[in-house]
């Protein structure tokens, strides 16, 4: 027993720093893949960003030319342009569903017979693939034979191409991508309303708060983590929207519902794309479009557990 | 055709991988370069230029001094020659010309134009009968660079188009704004369906099965869907598309798709055995007969199959389209160029008035592209 206390055991070092290492450790896959996988193809894009390459010969180095071609664009109001302010007009419209999602929500948080049900067809837009959510808003859209002309034609309006006409295509590919996403925060801020307290809600009914003051006062505060969730999904939602634009237009008619994501794909992977550098380009400059969203959310979050 | 060649080489054994064609065109780059097969499909002209440009394709030129490749395949010499070698051999290719609806043209009493006026006048007539003379879908775009092809290489002549592809006219020239006012007489006045910005090519057929459009400039792969969907032989007719500047020679769209060894192939014999193979007058037979593509032989010894539409289009590419054989804009044209002048194209077919503005931006793109 003298050998064990007088010579530091074979696991000293191990066990001193045992506390420090292991959370190490147990984050180093993580990090690893993240490095390797995010963190690395940042820097790659930008790097590639400098450069002309279509992907099969040599990358020319051509410093900032793809930024000013991007900027030039932007002054002529080409592509790049109108994927810019559609991808506004996406940020704005798209959180519309949060609101609406509250709403469902509220309605659907009541005990009736069969509520499972109704909250579960609720959510079954999301559930279904966005590839399929693009499909039926086609055909719903569809000018000649698509439902949405038929109930125009009840109320005596006129046949409208929603797809086919340059100011109508974002909005009508916003409210398809709006079905799916209102259900999703739906069901946050379901799952948010079970964790409100009841007792606060007695003690604002007896202080005579009731409909929108009670909502407001009582009801949302509590609600809070729930919307910064449906705020980070939603705004990252809108500034990646793709697969939509993909299925129902393929950024048409002449390009007028592109979006950064999809001008990018365009420029870089599509069948008539090879300029990998301009495409990079792209997504540096989307990627500090969304950088700004999350600096802001990384922040709040801060800010909040320090409060906590 | 892959088992006609197994059987002849019992010794080879031959691996086949089908991919879907939209997604083949992206996937072709990664299969090059990583895992490349003994033979790939691809198209001829422009497009292959990428990848022969990137020493990805082997050259062939050796197959093409073989005289039972030079004399019968002569035709299609100029589409698989880059640089002064050629890249493959073609395996199949088909016409463009109009496709129309027979019945509709003897209700009106119309007979197949030749001449623009002839083709104008038709039209009016198509139109006051309350239809469109043409069904297009140019969600996809290419089908309106098919129409900008027919204008302008009927307007300025096979070579001007061939300049233009090449990147060497100016898209604000004259002659390029001759070719759009002729377009933009038979927009004004009705010719095209509506909405066509929204429709594939396969959702504008209906259009014409149903009689709302008289006639689809398309190519010769319209006829299989247009016969499914009911509409027999003594319903459909072709015809060349019309001339429009008589001083010009015709000239024709027949896209070409055809076969290459990729350089990094592993069994590069075999592969030019199963190219001579292929081009072979009788398995060109074969191979585009009625059982099978249902297209034109590249091989001049070879036999068409008996249909009305392919007899009249091999008629029409080796007699009467003097002024040579394109391949289509998007194949002609480099890829980035073709891509922001089809939707150009489709803008110019959707609203006429903004040509001036789309062809800044094509003049814009050109001076980028071919710098």
């Amino acid at each position: 027993m003298s050998m064990a206390s007088s010579s530091p055991s074979p696991h000293g070092w191990w066990r001193r720093n045992q506390q420090t290492l292991a959370p190490a450790l147990f984050l180093a896959p993580g990090v690893l893949f993240f490095a390797v996988y995010v963190i690395f193809p940042i820097f790659q894009s930008f790097n590639l960003s400098l450069y002309e390459w279509d992907g099969l010969g040599t990358a020319e180095y051509v410093g900032l030319r793809n930024y000013e071609d991007l900027y030039w664009e932007w002054v002529d109001r080409d592509a790049f342009y109108t994927s810019l302010k559609n991808n506004l007009i996406w940020l704005v419209l798209y959180l519309l569903a949060i609101p609406a999602g509250l709403f469902i929500a509220l309605f659907l948080n009541q005990n009736v017979w069969g509520i499972r049900l109704y909250k579960s067809l609720f959510f079954f837009p999301f559930v279904i693939s966005q590839v399929v959510v693009g499909l039926v808003f086609s055909w719903f859209y569809d000018p000649t034979f698509g439902l949405l002309n038929t109930i125009l034609g009840w109320v005596g309006l006129g046949p409208i191409n929603v797809l086919g006409d340059p100011t109508l295509v974002t909005y009508g590919i916003i409210a398809a991508g709006l079905w799916p996403q209102t259900a999703y925060c739906m069901i946050l801020y379901l799952t948010g309303l079970n964790a409100v307290d009841p007792e606060q809600i007695e003690a604002g009914r007896l202080d005579g708060a009731k409909g929108w003051r009670m909502l407001w006062h009582v009801v949302l505060p509590q609600l809070r983590p729930a919307t910064f969730i449906a705020f980070v999904v939603t705004i990252i939602g809108a500034l990646r929207s793709f697969d939509l634009i993909s299925v129902m237009t393929e950024g048409g008619p002449f390009g007028s519902s592109r979006v950064l994501a999809y001008y990018m794909f365009e420029v870089a992977l599509s069948e008539y794309g090879f300029r990998m550098g301009y495409g990079a380009a792209i997504a540096v400059v989307l990627f500090l479009i969304m950088l700004c969203f999350i600096a802001y959310f990384l922040w709040s979050m801060y800010r909040d557990e320090r409060r906590g | 055709m892959i088992e006609r060649f197994a059987a002849l080489h019992p010794d080879l054994n031959i691996e086949t991988t089908v991919i879907d064609r939209e997604a083949y065109k992206t996937q072709i780059r990664n299969f090059l370069t990583a895992n490349a097969p003994d033979v790939a499909t691809w198209y001829a002209a422009n497009r292959m230029r990428p990848y022969v440009e990137a020493g990805l394709f082997e050259d062939v030129s050796d197959l093409w001094a073989e005289p039972e490749i030079a004399e019968n395949l002569a035709s299609t010499k100029g589409a698989m020659t880059i640089d002064g070698k050629q890249w493959g051999v073609p395996y199949t290719y088909y016409q463009w010309g109009v496709y129309y609806r027979e019945d509709i043209f003897a209700e009106l009493g119309l007979e197949e134009p030749s001449t623009w006026e002839e083709e104008l006048a038709n039209c009016q007539k198509i139109v006051d009968s309350g239809r469109a003379c043409y069904t297009i879908g140019t969600k996809f775009l290419w089908t309106a660079g098919g129409w900008f092809d027919y204008l302008n290489m009927r307007t300025n002549g096979f070579d001007f188009h061939m300049a233009l592809a090449g990147g060497e006219v100016s898209w604000e020239d004259e002659r390029v704004r001759a070719t759009f006012d002729n377009w933009r007489t038979l927009i004004d006045m009705g010719g095209f369906i509506a909405n066509h910005q929204t429709y594939s090519w396969q959702e504008a057929l209906p259009f014409m099965v149903q009689g709302e459009a008289a006639a689809y400039l398309m190519g010769n792969f319209a006829v299989a869907p247009l016969r499914e969907a009911g509409l027999t032989d003594d319903q459909l007719g072709f015809y060349q598309f019309p001339a429009i500047n008589p001083d010009v020679a015709l000239a024709e769209d027949a896209p070409t798709d055809t076969f290459h060894i990729p350089a990094n192939a592993s069994n590069k014999e075999a592969a030019r055995e199963f190219l001579r193979f292929v081009v072979s007058a009788e398995q060109q037979t074969i191979i585009n007969g009625p059982d099978n593509l249902g297209q034109l032989p590249v091989n001049a010894k070879s036999e068409v199959a008996d249909d009305e539409f392919l007899n009249e289009g091999f008629a029409m590419l080796s007699s009467n389209s003097p002024g040579g054989v394109a391949q289509f804009w998007d194949r002609d044209a480099p890829a980035e160029m073709a891509k922001v002048s089809m939707e150009g194209f489709q803008e110019f077919m959707v609203n006429p008035d903004n040509l001036d503005r789309i062809l800044a931006r094509l003049e814009r793109a050109r001076e980028r592209i071919y710098r």
